[in-house]
């Protein structure tokens, strides 16, 4: 077990540095989340509806479109070169490999939503920081599970015709359940209920997040072998 | 007799009790005290999401089998059993509209059940894509099949939402936990009707198996 | 060391390989002759544990951790450093810090990038990088060593490097494979030749003091003639 936690950490470091060496997908991911919400804001007619009622869906859909475009990146680099043969060579196990990939993908994902709830704040002046503890542990609640699937899936994807298309029609069913929980959940902190009260969700998002690590975990080694 | 031929055997009974279902059903079942005659689209919605959810199923327990075993027969039926299923959930996604109109006033609502079955069309689509995108049998056998058994696996979580989610749909009659609250006679011609889903979906899948192992011997 | 049993493998209906048997002790060296699509490339990532064979079997004493891989794709990252690459890869396989530093300023001088150790590979020759690609096969120690058309690509005086090093090694008891269609290259070095096509071995004796001259005349009548 020590073994296969080293080896991740070392594949998710190795991932971290090389996106901080080029930072183009992490920029690219940013520039983009700001663009949706500024298209959000225009979108909305701000004398009908207040930002309050629209603010979780908005805050949602700006995660998940930037996930989406995250995942690709992680195996993108392995083609390069053919360094996933290289890892596939290494004698360290499927699993470390991709809870390694997994790793990198989830501080990726975290570094855009931080920057975007901090911009959504900054945009619609929605008062988050009352909530900001139970939010955040919505957030990851609610990201853990995708991102593994969206982890599995674009290992496949990557060498396939129209990889970048063909990823978010594959992931967007597996958004729903979190993204219904998340949505409920974060509209109900909004309203300033306890986190009690959503305590349903949270089960079901904690359940998707298991199942779905475990599967994709167990279902990787088949789309790296040949 | 040839597999194709038992299949368009299959197919054919299933037709005719078909029919024999609609007749039992407009003629020989109650009316639905509030939602009227139209109503009676119940008997072909229902099945058809039952087929296209029996038809995920198999797709995922295929995919399983298949990455234990590597027989690519089971590969061939996973991808059978996607078109048929295909199929079926777009039977179950015009009949819902043409039910919702009358009874609700609007073709869609955007609430759970609808939402999540319109997801299990969108995860056959995807399936299809997927195939369709890969070109080495063997590297899209295995990748099908990992999509396969991911989108069974979501299935649960689709039907736990529907009763978390308060929704405009009516709340399940048959599959709940306490007894079906329904006549009798509404609930034999709903079993007899997914009875004759079953085995239209049987047929089709048979069929489509035994013609996509005869493209492949070619 | 290595060795091979009857395997038979094909991606969907085209044959690769069919029947291949053999195996090598240390220090010998067996060059794989043959045209494109022969299947030595095939060969040799089923030896290596990339591919499953769809019939018999392949292996190497001691695992993956005692192969190293040298290719036409250098599987190093383009945005990491020389160093930063060797380092990485070498911790895939647990070498001890201490011995990573000693082979790292080793491997570096005798292939000649001590002074690119700090530049990014993108930044590198041609050359340069299949050296870097070397070093990293090399940090590990290896008691296998499998290439698969390592001089493409490479100017002479990278060649005559590359065999030279690779002489060292089998002198220092390593078992090597090397496949390439260029009979030139792969002549000197080899203990063993063999001949392939159509994924079968039409030829296998030692070298016997052969040259190159003899083996392209023997090579050019067994591929014909099979």
């Amino acid at each position: 077990m020590r073994d296969l936690l080293r080896h991740a950490w070392r594949v998710t470091r190795k991932d971290l540095r090389l996106e901080f060496r080029s930072r183009t997908a992490l920029t690219s991911a940013l520039v983009f989340t700001a663009l949706v919400l500024v298209v959000f804001e225009h979108g909305r007619d701000p004398t009908a509806v207040p930002t309050l009622n629209l603010a979780p869906s908005i805050l949602w859909v700006t995660f998940s479109f930037a996930s989406m475009l995250a995942l690709n990146r992680a195996f993108q680099a392995e083609l390069e070169n053919h360094a996933l043969d290289g890892l596939l060579l290494a004698p360290i196990s499927r699993t470390s490999l991709f809870w390694g990939k997994l790793g990198a993908n989830l501080v990726f994902v975290a570094l855009v939503q931080v920057t975007g709830m901090l911009l959504f704040m900054l945009f619609f002046n929605v008062p988050v920081w009352r909530v900001w503890a139970p939010l955040a542990a919505v957030t990851a609640l609610a990201t853990v599970g995708f991102i593994a699937v969206g982890t599995l899936f674009s290992a496949m994807v990557v060498r396939t015709r129209f990889a970048e298309l063909m990823l978010p029609v594959l992931l967007l069913p597996f958004l729903l359940p979190p993204l219904i929980a998340a949505v409920q959940v974060t509209v109900q902190l909004f309203a300033g209920r306890p986190l009690s009260e959503v305590a349903g969700w949270l089960r079901l998002l904690a359940a998707y997040d298991i199942c779905f690590v475990t599967l994709a975990t167990l279902l990787f080694p088949f789309t790296v072998t040949e | 007799m040839t597999l194709v031929q038992r299949g368009r055997w299959l197919t054919g009974i299933g037709l005719l009790l078909l029919g024999g279902v609609y007749l039992r059903a407009l003629a020989f079942t109650p009316v639905e005290l509030h939602q009227g005659p139209a109503q009676k689209i119940f008997y072909v919605h229902v099945p058809a999401a039952w087929s296209s959810m029996l038809a995920m199923g198999l797709v995922g327990l295929a995919s399983i089998l298949y990455l234990l075993v590597r027989d690519t027969r089971y590969d061939r039926f996973a991808a059978a059993s996607a078109e048929v299923g295909t199929v079926f959930a777009c039977v179950m996604l015009t009949t819902g509209p043409l039910w919702a109109k009358p009874i609700w006033g609007t073709w869609w609502t955007w609430d759970a059940r609808l939402t999540l079955t319109l997801m299990l069309f969108f995860i056959f689509i995807g399936y299809q894509l997927l195939r369709g995108a890969v070109t080495d049998p063997a590297v899209r056998a295995r990748s099908a099949a990992v999509v396969g058994i991911c989108g069974l696996v979501l299935l649960p979580f689709i039907h736990l939402s529907v009763y978390l989610f308060r929704t405009l749909h009516p709340q399940p009659i048959v599959l709940k936990p306490s007894a079906p609250s329904a006549p009798p006679e509404m609930v034999t011609t709903l079993l007899l009707s997914v009875g004759v889903f079953s085995l239209l979906y049987l047929g089709f899948v048979i069929q489509r198996y035994a013609l996509g192992g005869a493209a492949r011997d070619d | 060391m290595l060795w091979a049993r009857d395997l038979g493998h094909a991606f969907g209906a085209i044959p690769a390989l069919d029947g291949i048997t053999f195996s090598l002790e240390r220090g010998q060296t067996l060059a794989i002759f043959g045209p494109n699509g022969a299947g030595k490339t095939t060969l040799l990532r089923v030896i290596a544990g990339l591919i499953r064979p769809l019939r018999g079997a392949a292996g190497v004493d001691g695992g993956r951790r005692a192969i190293g891989w040298i290719g036409h794709q250098t599987q190093l990252y383009n945005h990491l450093s020389v160093r930063e690459n060797l380092r990485f890869w070498a911790s895939l396989y647990d070498v001890p810090d201490r011995d990573v530093a000693l082979r790292e300023v080793d491997l570096l001088r005798r292939l000649g990038l001590a002074r690119q150790a700090d530049r990014q590979v993108r930044t590198l020759s041609r050359g340069q990088t299949q050296r870097a690609a070397i070093a990293r096969a090399l940090m590990h120690d290896p008691d296998v060593l499998l290439l698969d058309e390592p001089f493409t690509g490479l100017d002479r005086l990278a060649a005559e490097e590359l065999r030279g090093l690779l002489g060292e090694q089998a002198a220092a008891g390593r078992a090597t494979v090397i496949v390439t269609h260029n009979v030139e290259e792969g002549t000197e070095l080899a203990t063993d030749i063999a001949f392939m096509r159509d994924g079968r071995f039409v030829a296998y004796a030692p070298r016997a003091g052969r040259d190159a001259v003899e083996l392209t005349a023997a090579y050019r009548t067994a591929v014909a003639g099979a």
